[in-house]
């Protein structure tokens, strides 16, 4: 009885992770089948030149450019705000704090809102201010998406730190603000996955950037300009109904599915360069 | 037990009796070396309403090796903790009394704490290395009080790790990280990184608790040769531990101090019931 029960519920346990490994396979399999034919060089190393979204020359450099770049600064910018909340929630405040728990809650709340209403919210900033579309607007609202996972992923880190490390460097004479340079380097793996997990989902999210950044065939050269990205581009390739434009949006969910695939693969080996030290 | 011989050296009774009952003295800090280094006044603890510490008073002599002793829960622990401030890093303490060292009240409101907890080396049940190299490990301390120079740094590092019998273990990999030691070298270096902010008392939380027998015997022979130099208060829940290397004992049952005096004396004469049923092993 006890045996059929374990056999029952290992099933279970194969069965969904057989579920999980299959729908991505059939995600990337459906994504490279349309999209590695559109797929050519051009495709990486040009911008849309005219009639490209009725099946004419060019590529999407706009749109991996401006993707790149929104991440990048989306992420040093969710990072400037979130490392001092970590920073300050598990070190300064005392374990039991109020505050502390309002901000776990809180984060926990801004995780769960849609992508569009922190796009809306940037939008409404962005009037308010008398900005256009552009990428800092991209940047601000994106940041604004990936701040709370960033928090909370760094925080369930940072919590488990044992006392004894935090006591060990405070009977050595440091103080609060010195000991933040040995937390830092024991919460570095989570870090690192802080940071993969929230450029996952700020490369992916379209919402956010739809009314933020907008869209453009350049290049942008400074934050002033409308920005074009990799989500983006895919939705209004689908939209077309020409079949050989639909096939290019499948080319883009591949150059993203590549981009998100090299940044794991360096967040894993970067990580485990800086975690040799972790207690 | 009671019949085991406890090497008496002239010295111990040569010293000042250093247990104060009497709670109105005040000491004195002096040059004397026997006077006591750390003064304990009428300290009370609550934690969260429950009252740990029930009016302890006693002395840590200087450059001797003082065991607490007592049962789990007894609040041994607390005790030490309070030494370098660490126990109000918990929520709802309330400490009441005194804790002087060298004649300073360290629960001073105007005092510099990380001055009181540089002067405590402070050595935890489980080694706790930081996540750094072993060379950082030792530098750390050093670094954030002021020293810069390279050269220095090295020397220091090379003085420490030797001072805790680890150098010779250590000098051809000191960049590795900490935590490829074993936990015995490991403890080692959390000894030889307290010694490296030159402290004036060492404080051990049970620091030999965590380790195979071979290790715990190396510390406790570090122990006895640092007392040379700094005074040292030990907690430990090994009797024969502070029969071996203690030159005070302080023995605590429920949050009180029962008993406390030169270690031959206590040992091989207790005065209180308490005591002597704890040393006989009737409860432990």
């Amino acid at each position: 009885m006890r045996r059929a029960e374990e056999l029952f519920f290992k099933t279970l346990m194969i069965l969904a992770t057989i579920v999980i490994l299959g729908s991505l396979m059939m995600i990337l399999f459906a994504v490279v089948k349309r999209g590695l034919p559109a797929m050519n060089w051009d495709m990486i190393t040009k911008i849309p030149s005219g009639g490209f979204y009725i099946g004419k020359e060019g590529g999407l450099l706009n749109a991996i450019a401006g993707s790149l770049f929104i991440v990048i600064g989306s992420t040093f910018l969710g990072l400037l705000i979130s490392i001092p909340i970590v920073i300050y929630i598990n070190i300064y405040l005392p374990p039991k704090s109020f505050l502390a728990d309002l901000t776990r809650l809180s984060s926990d709340v801004l995780f769960g809102i849609p992508s569009i209403v922190y796009g809306a919210f940037g939008f409404t900033l962005m009037v308010y201010f008398g900005l256009k579309t552009s990428l800092l607007g991209g940047i601000i609202a994106v940041a604004l998406l990936i701040t709370p996972i960033l928090i909370r992923s760094m925080d369930e880190v940072a919590r488990i730190i044992p006392k004894d490390l935090k006591d060990a460097a405070l009977s050595l004479g440091a103080t609060r603000f010195e000991i933040i340079k040995v937390i830092l380097k024991q919460i570095s793996p989570g870090i690192t996955t802080a940071i993969l997990l929230s450029v996952g989902r700020a490369i992916g999210d379209a919402a956010s950037v739809l009314f933020t950044a907008g869209y453009t065939d350049n290049i942008p050269t400074s934050l002033s300009e409308p920005a074009a990205t990799l989500p983006l581009a895919i939705f209004f390739q689908l939209s077309s109904p020409i079949p050989e434009v639909q096939d290019r949006a499948y080319a883009a969910a591949l150059i993203l599915t590549f981009i998100v695939l090299v940044l794991s693969l360096a967040a894993r080996y970067y990580s485990r360069k800086f975690s040799k030290n972790k207690i | 037990m009671k019949t085991m011989k406890y090497p008496t050296e002239e010295n111990y009774y040569d010293e000042v009796l250093t247990i104060v009952n009497d709670k109105n003295k005040k000491t004195m800090p002096s040059s004397n070396s026997n006077a006591p280094h750390i003064s304990v006044r009428n300290l009370n603890v609550y934690i969260q309403r429950n009252h740990i510490l029930k009016n302890i008073n006693l002395d840590i002599p200087n450059k001797s090796i003082t065991c607490i002793i007592g049962p789990s829960g007894c609040g041994k622990t607390t005790l030490l903790k309070t030494f370098n401030r660490l126990l109000e890093r918990s929520n709802e303490i309330k400490i009441t009394g005194e804790v002087l060292v060298d004649g300073e009240n360290i629960h001073d409101p105007h005092i510099d704490i990380t001055h009181i907890r540089k002067k405590m080396g402070l050595l935890s049940q489980r080694p706790c290395p930081l996540p750094m190299s072993i060379y950082d490990n030792i530098a750390y301390g050093p670094k954030i009080h002021g020293t810069r120079n390279r050269k220095q740094l090295d020397a220091i590092v090379e003085k420490y790790l030797n001072a805790a019998g680890l150098w010779d273990e250590v000098k051809d990999r000191l960049h590795a990280p900490a935590n490829r030691l074993s936990i015995g070298q490991q403890q080692r270096l959390c000894l030889a990184r307290g010694l490296a902010v030159e402290p004036e008392v060492i404080l051990g939380d049970e620091a030999t608790s965590a380790l195979d027998p071979i290790s715990s015997k190396k510390i406790e022979e570090l122990f006895v040769q640092l007392k040379e130099e700094y005074s040292i208060a030990l907690v430990t829940h090994t009797l024969r531990q502070a029969q071996r290397i203690a030159d005070y004992i302080v023995f605590m049952y429920l949050g009180e101090v029962v008993e406390a005096g030169p270690a031959a004396e206590v040992f091989n004469n207790p005065k209180e019931k308490l005591t002597r049923e704890y040393l006989s092993g009737y409860f432990s």
